[in-house]
């Protein structure tokens, strides 16, 4: 398994299907002004591939989510995500390709609590035509296959979030990040509330499907017992 | 698609914080029932005042100010400043111009009810509202000089049928010491309630108003100078004088003329007022105290917005965590502000239809309290202009308010990170 803190050589690809998912170079980032910048090592990821991201807490992990998310932007450098600079976007065209290209799983509470669960997983459609158009058959079937293979029995389907367990609400949080099939998954440590027979069934899940639906995984974790499962590894350290 | 989503989003999140959120709706449904009960009450009472005479031209009385003699001979408030002599009348009933005279007499009382003493020439042309006349619920109008008419409410109040005897007091007051015990009336009609101050009074003939003041000339019975009935009926009954007369004038246009001249009368000081122009004088000085009072609702709808959205800036502290998660499904911050303005205006939009169903149910249980105690006919309709206007005025102020959480939202999630990376 290859560590990716160095640059990898990769061919310009601008084509609709873009071969490359993520592609960093230069990149910094600072909250302000008193406080140092973030620097990140230049990386490749390749579309299907998985990034497992670790480092101590202050690291930045969560800091180059909010990067990559298009929910913050670099100080200085590059951030490519499927051929598009996001710095070149506007604010609505960064929370447009969000809603379109990408996945979220947070931490823990990441569903909306006065939805059901159903309609929690069918929100990124409700947001974006694109993933609508990409959840087949419809994105009501789509979420209840996604919902059944993540396991989530039926009769929690039409009733509001707040009954579920944590590992269910994370499965939960999954299928959401997964419909509509986008590019990219962004996970910050989506395990770290679940006990380890709810933590590797949940990984287990998450990539099974991910890569059913071709898409790339993001996965932020402390636990470097569950890196052997990436393809690449990035290690970030606190800045000195 | 995005306006649906707001929409159903907004929906969801109102009905998961209902139980908070109930309370300042019903803070808000109660204030705008209340200025919107005070425009309706508005409306209404003046419409009841302005109803309360119509066709009459002109009011004739002593020489008074045109409020004072309107007050007393039509709204029974208040006491004349002096009588017109009979005389006086009869010279205006030999004017061309004149259709028709209905003269009033007023001074007693029925247990607090004014007495009015007239003649057959008012349930002929006295007119209320839309030219209604006044009917009679049962019997017939008084034949007799001892025969009196009792306007509805005095008959309900007192329970009082055909053929009952009544007894009149001397003066005003609901309790008089000085009653004309001797000379019994007789009840030959009950009026139909007509909402006006018709309904309050009692009616007798002007010949019966001076068969019970024989003897009485001092102001109190002078023993052995009063009268039995029977002796009454042998003297001559005409009066000596009247309080005031209603007047019809045949030609319309004529009617300035016709009040210049009594105005200018050279028989005695007298005053001929246009009821309607006295009805809109009297509403005036009316409408500065609800026009206050319409201006305090405001303030109180204004402070239950602000109530609102206290509660709503409160709630944001809790969906936070919400906010998150949709800004990281790709939700712009403008769906985010939307959706907070959108929560507001529903609120406002609800408690608006919750304020007209309950001032609707308001006005139908109170109207019969109202026609009871004030007088005041107050009937259900459907609302005008302005009171749509004042209920569209409360969600646009709601959506004008609603901006302050929704801006602060809008530029919280501006600098939101994903997830928990909220750097304050």
């Amino acid at each position: 398994m290859p560590d990716m803190t160095s640059k990898t050589d990769w061919p310009e690809d601008h084509s609709p299907t873009p071969r490359q998912a993520l592609h960093l170079s230069n990149l910094s980032f600072r909250w302000d002004q008193t406080q140092p910048p973030i620097s990140y090592p230049d990386m490749t990821l390749n579309s299907g591939e998985h990034l497992f991201l670790r480092g101590p807490s202050g690291s930045g992990k969560s800091t180059l989510l909010s990067l990559l998310g298009g929910l913050i932007v670099p100080a200085t450098g590059e951030l490519t995500l499927l051929g598009t600079e996001l710095s070149r976007l506007t604010n609505g065209q960064r929370d447009r390709f969000r809603a379109d290209h990408m996945g979220v799983i947070f931490q823990q509470f990441n569903l909306v609590p006065y939805l059901t669960t159903l309609d929690n997983v069918m929100l990124p459609c409700r947001l974006s035509r694109k993933r609508r158009s990409r959840a087949l058959p419809t994105p009501r079937e789509e979420a209840e296959s996604l919902l059944t293979a993540l396991g989530i029995p039926q009769s929690h389907w039409h009733r509001r979030v707040t009954g579920l367990s944590v590992g269910q609400q994370q499965r939960v949080a999954a299928a959401r990040a997964l419909t509509g099939a986008p590019e990219l998954i962004l996970a910050d440590e989506p395990t770290s509330a679940l006990d380890s027979y709810n933590r590797d069934r949940f990984i287990e899940l998450l990539l099974g499907l991910a890569a059913e639906k071709r898409s790339s995984v993001v996965f932020v974790s402390h636990d470097q017992s569950l890196a052997e499962r990436f393809d690449h590894q990035l290690a970030l350290e606190v800045a000195p | 698609m995005t306006i649906r989503l707001a929409f159903s989003l907004a929906m969801a999140s109102l009905w998961y914080r209902r139980r908070v959120l109930a309370l300042v709706t019903l803070t808000l449904t109660l204030s705008i029932t209340l200025l919107l009960g005070v425009q309706y009450l508005r409306t209404e009472v003046k419409q009841s005042f302005t109803n309360t005479i119509s066709g009459t031209d002109l009011i004739v009385g002593a020489r008074s100010g045109q409020l004072n003699l309107l007050l007393y001979t039509i709204f029974h408030i208040g006491d004349a400043t002096n009588n017109i002599r009979w005389s006086t009348y009869q010279q205006l009933r030999e004017d061309q111009r004149i259709g028709w005279l209905v003269p009033i007499s007023l001074g007693d009382s029925y247990r607090g009810h004014r007495v009015v003493g007239t003649n057959e020439q008012f349930p002929e042309h006295f007119r209320y509202g839309r030219d209604q006349q006044p009917e009679l619920a049962e019997g017939e109008w008084f034949g007799d000089i001892f025969e009196v008419v009792l306007g509805a409410q005095v008959a309900r109040k007192h329970g009082h049928q055909l053929g009952d005897d009544i007894i009149l007091s001397h003066g005003g007051g609901k309790t008089s010491f000085s009653n004309h015990k001797d000379t019994p009336f007789t009840a030959t009609g009950i009026l139909a309630p007509t909402g006006t101050p018709v309904d309050q009074a009692v009616y007798v003939s002007l010949e019966g108003l001076e068969a019970i003041h024989i003897g009485w000339e001092s102001g109190v019975a002078i023993p052995g100078r009063t009268v039995t009935p029977e002796q009454a009926r042998e003297r001559n009954l005409t009066p000596d004088a009247i309080t005031a007369a209603l007047v019809g004038i045949d030609r319309k246009v004529l009617t300035f003329q016709v009040q210049r001249q009594i105005n200018e009368s050279q028989l005695e000081p007298l005053s001929a007022i246009l009821p309607g122009v006295a009805l809109s004088e009297l509403w005036r000085i009316m409408g500065q105290f609800e026009k206050a009072l319409l201006g305090i609702t405001g303030f109180v709808v204004v402070t239950s917005l602000i109530g609102l959205v206290a509660v709503l800036l409160t709630l944001q502290v809790q969906r936070r965590q919400e906010i998150a998660i949709l800004r990281a499904t790709g939700a712009s911050p403008m769906l985010i502000a939307a959706l907070h303005v959108i929560e507001c205006v529903i609120l406002a939009v609800a408690a608006c239809g919750l304020a007209v169903l309950a001032g609707a149910a308001g006005i139908a249980g109170l109207s019969p309290w109202l026609l009871e105690t004030w007088g005041i006919q107050v009937g259900l309709r459907p609302l005008n202009t302005t009171e749509w206007l004042i209920i569209a005025c409360v969600p646009l102020a709601s959506l004008i308010v609603g901006l302050i959480p929704a801006l602060q939202a809008w530029r919280g999630s501006r600098k939101q990170g994903l997830g928990h990376v909220v750097p304050e």
